[in-house]
């Protein structure tokens, strides 16, 4: 076989396809490649920010939900203690009122006992005066002995 | 199919028949149609492929054949970064194409020997060599286009004067520029002779060993013929990956300044 014009034929073909390679084939591939290459690693450098972010938004919930927690402890125990104040404040203000319904009661009642024993006293001078009368009708004279009479009724 | 030619031809005759080129003119303006025709067809399937693959291409998810084009890019890019130093525009895809075309070169080796001469000669072809790399115009065509490349980088790396000085004045001084003229002359054209001698002789003698398996009773040409295949897959990517290289190589050591 050796060597002949095949070759110059060979050479020309092989030229041309090295050419073709260059120009359409390597260039669009390699940039292609580059490109995915750089989204890649945008694409890890994102998740990587996102995790940090994530990892930031959990602690400031956490942060948050602390202090949400501290707050509602402390309200509740507020609400505790006005409630108790409360309720002692109520039983303070019904015991006084009792207190004072009762000292009124007995105010009247005292009132009333007065008034009750004047009449009676009144009564029991009239009833005395009017029995002394009916036994002493004769020998009293009833503006002689006024004045027995009036110091008895003070006596009872 | 064999058996049914060796009947009608003595061993010689077929062996000689397999050896024997699809030609066309005289002497030097001889050209192999077969090879021709071969590498040609190879190439534009190689071609065609990469540039639907480098049309289709896409920065999001690749599918299968950008997958597969993709690695061997970055296979050889890897190669050419380590042994080629400088603007590797033209070396990059110079050597895919080496890689791939020689790739697919040898891999015809593997097809049965007497298949293409048989559809050769229903379209009445009397000889046909299927095997491109078989044929030393073929692999010469290729290591010629690299020994130019050699020239060209060299000029582009040390400039004109420098190259000339490199040829003239190493590595034995002022004194004895003959000897270094012919020293080097013979460094240089061993390059593109011994690329180009090493990938024929691997698949010519690939080649012709299948050619005496199939030479073999029908029933027992299974065992070697199996053994060599298996082989020739080891050598098919070797030669091609050594072509590839050593063109790197050799254009690397042009371009780079002393």
């Amino acid at each position: 076989m050796g060597i002949n014009a095949t070759l110059l034929g060979q050479m020309i073909t092989f030229g041309l396809f090295v050419w073709f390679m260059m120009k359409f084939v390597w260039p669009p591939l390699t940039q292609a490649m580059q490109e995915r290459q750089r989204k890649i690693a945008e694409g890890l450098a994102a998740a990587e920010q996102g995790n940090t972010q994530l990892e930031r938004s959990r602690q400031e919930v956490e942060a948050t939900l602390q202090a949400a927690r501290q707050q509602a402890a402390e309200i509740l125990a507020q609400a505790n203690r006005r409630g108790t104040e409360m309720v002692e404040q109520a039983k303070l203000a019904a015991r006084e009122e009792g207190e004072r319904q009762i000292r009124s009661a007995e105010a009247l009642i005292a009132q009333e006992i007065s008034q009750a024993r004047e009449a009676l006293r009144r009564e029991v001078a009239d009833l005395a005066t009017a029995g002394a009368g009916r036994i002493l009708r004769r020998e009293i004279d009833p503006a002689a002995h006024r004045d027995l009479v009036d110091a008895l009724v003070g006596q009872i | 199919m064999s058996s049914a030619e060796h009947a009608a031809h003595s061993p010689q005759e077929y062996v000689t028949h397999h050896l024997t080129g699809w030609t066309v003119g005289e002497g030097f303006w001889t050209f192999n149609v077969d090879t021709l025709l071969m590498s040609a067809a190879l190439g534009i399937l190689l071609v065609g492929t990469f540039a639907i693959a480098a049309r289709r291409a896409t920065t999001g998810v690749p599918g299968p054949l950008q997958n597969l084009v993709e690695s061997v890019i970055e296979f050889i890019d890897g190669v050419v970064h380590e042994t080629f130093h400088g603007d590797s525009r033209l070396i990059a895809p110079l050597a895919m194409t080496i890689f791939c075309l020689v790739l697919l070169w040898n891999t015809i080796d593997l097809i049965p020997v007497d298949l293409f001469p048989a559809v050769a000669g229903l379209f009445g072809v009397q000889y046909f060599r299927p095997v491109p790399s078989a044929d030393m115009s073929a692999t010469f065509g290729l290591s010629f286009t690299v020994f130019l490349l050699i020239i060209v980088y060299s000029i582009k790396g040390k400039g004109v004067g420098g190259y000339l000085e490199e040829l003239l004045f190493h590595p034995f001084g002022k004194y004895l520029i003959p000897f270094n003229l012919v020293l080097n002359a013979v460094e240089l054209l061993a390059k593109p002779l011994s690329l180009g001698l090493r990938l024929f002789g691997n698949l010519y003698a690939g080649e012709l060993i299948f050619v005496l398996i199939a030479l073999l009773p029908w029933w027992a040409q299974w065992g070697p013929g199996g053994a060599w295949a298996i082989f020739h897959l080891l050598v098919i990517p070797l030669q091609a990956f050594i072509f590839m290289t050593l063109t790197v190589v050799y254009l690397g050591m042009a371009h780079a300044k002393h």
